[in-house]
């Protein structure tokens, strides 16, 4: 790795200062997981490397009072696994948040570096664009609120700008009574990023018709994508197992993954089909 | 460029003078000579160079000394007590939890951490826990029985 300098500012007005000053020669840092790796393979070079870990009131989690959970962006991803409030209010996150890589990387990563990263194979993001989140990037200037669904423009690019920190994740609560899941299909080991995977939420009435439905994939294309074809094919309709197939079948044209390791593009979207198909089956069984 | 750090390591205060870009598992083996705790991997996957930093697992292949500044850290060396093995380093031995050794630092301090946060886990919760500690001599039976031994040992210990 190249040498380097470190800061570590104490404040997000101390690190819009550095941020400023030091310009594209920076990049900002918080657990470092995937930016520490990126400078060891020399992929980024910055001159300045500007820590987040010591800006103080970053890693909290508490209710807006709204129906939203604030989480601070320095939270780590093991604190949405473990935290209370989380695994009660928001139970699709934190058990997404569990089905990241291993325990000790959770402890390192953090939630708010995650999202900015802007790897399409990670596994929050599916799932906090199907509960409609949004990250709050803030600057010198003021602080502007962005969908998650709007966070990811191409691969490992976001719309986060120069001289702006995320700085938390507002993540509303499901419908109540709507189920959810987030289903990973890991056919090589346990703590890899998905082959595909898929973040389902399904609110249905008592008569099983569809009032509302969100399905999102993961690791399918170059950023997170939204299956609107096929949530338009279900919402509105009775969740049967036939209307549930046809839905699913759209979901082969609504993705475009890459060839890699995991598996070729065709298999994949083959697979997003399937898994699109248990996620919304699994997720109608779990509501109510 | 040169950074002042201080570390605590096992108890110890030490105030060191480390490049930015000096890894945690460097400045542990290097600037301290704690050789312990081994780089395996490089890329913070196979868990062989864990240590807790603030009581929280880490990979320190993957840790940037200058981010462990202040921080309280423990390595493997860390673990026994007044010449007493920790209960996990002493059920490693009665239960063929190593062959090679080289992955051993790192699973020990990994099982410590979980019953450190789970005292009594299911074998399914060892499992899902010990999975980022790679054993490429496979000995995987014999760390499930080490970590299901050390947890009732201290748990008898404890009562």
């Amino acid at each position: 790795m190249i040498d380097f300098e470190f800061h570590s500012p104490t404040s997000l007005d101390e690190a819009f200062g550095l941020m400023d000053q030091y310009g594209d020669d920076a990049q900002v840092m918080s657990g470092g997981t995937a930016l520490v790796l990126m400078m060891k393979q020399r992929l980024v070079q910055p001159e300045h490397v500007i820590g987040l870990r010591k800006i103080a009131g970053l890693s909290s989690i508490a209710s807006d009072g709204n129906g939203a959970v604030r989480v601070g962006a320095l939270c780590t991803q093991r604190q949405m696994e473990t935290d209370p409030l989380v695994r009660q209010s928001l139970p699709l996150v934190a058990d997404t948040y569990s089905k990241v890589a291993t325990v000790r990387i959770r402890s390192m990563s953090t939630v708010g570096g995650g999202l900015v990263h802007g790897d399409p194979n990670q596994d929050p993001p599916p799932t906090l664009i199907a509960l409609g989140a949004s990250v709050v990037l803030s600057s010198k200037g003021g602080e502007r609120v962005v969908p998650v669904e709007d966070l990811f423009i191409d691969y490992f690019e976001t719309d986060v700008q120069p001289g702006e920190i995320l700085t938390s994740v507002l993540i509303p609560h499901a419908p109540a009574g709507s189920g959810a899941v987030y289903t990973k299909f890991l056919p090589r080991t346990a703590d890899d990023y998905a082959t595909v995977s898929v973040a389902a939420i399904v609110d249905a009435d008592e008569n099983n018709n569809c009032r509302d439905i969100r399905i999102v994939l993961g690791a399918s294309g170059v950023t997170p994508i939204r299956a609107k074809e096929a949530e338009a094919l279900l919402r509105q309709r009775p969740l049967t197992e036939e209307n549930i197939r046809a839905s699913a079948a759209t979901v082969k044209d609504a993705v475009d993954p890459l060839d890699d390791f995991r598996g070729s593009a065709d298999y994949k979207r083959q697979m997003a089909e399937v898994f699109t198909r248990r996620a919304v089956t699994q997720a109608i069984a779990s509501g109510r | 460029m040169d950074h002042r750090i201080r570390l605590k390591v096992n108890g110890a205060d030490h105030d060191l003078e480390v490049p930015a870009r000096r890894m945690l598992v460097d400045c542990l083996r290097y600037d301290l000579g704690l050789t312990g705790t081994k780089e395996g991997c490089s890329v913070g996957v196979c868990g062989a160079c864990t240590v807790l930093v603030d009581g929280q697992m880490v990979a320190s292949c993957i840790t940037l000394a200058v981010t462990a500044d202040g921080a309280d850290i423990t390595t493997v060396e860390g673990l026994a007590q007044d010449g007493k093995l920790h209960p996990v380093q002493q059920a490693f031995i009665d239960h063929g939890g190593f062959q090679c050794g080289i992955c051993t630092p790192g699973q020990v301090i990994t099982a410590k951490a979980l019953l450190d946060v789970n005292p009594d886990p299911t074998e399914e919760e060892i499992k899902d826990w010990m999975m980022g500690n790679l054993c490429r001599c496979t000995g995987y039976y014999g760390i499930l029985e080490s970590v299901k031994n050390a947890a009732r040992t201290s748990q008898e210990a404890g009562r």
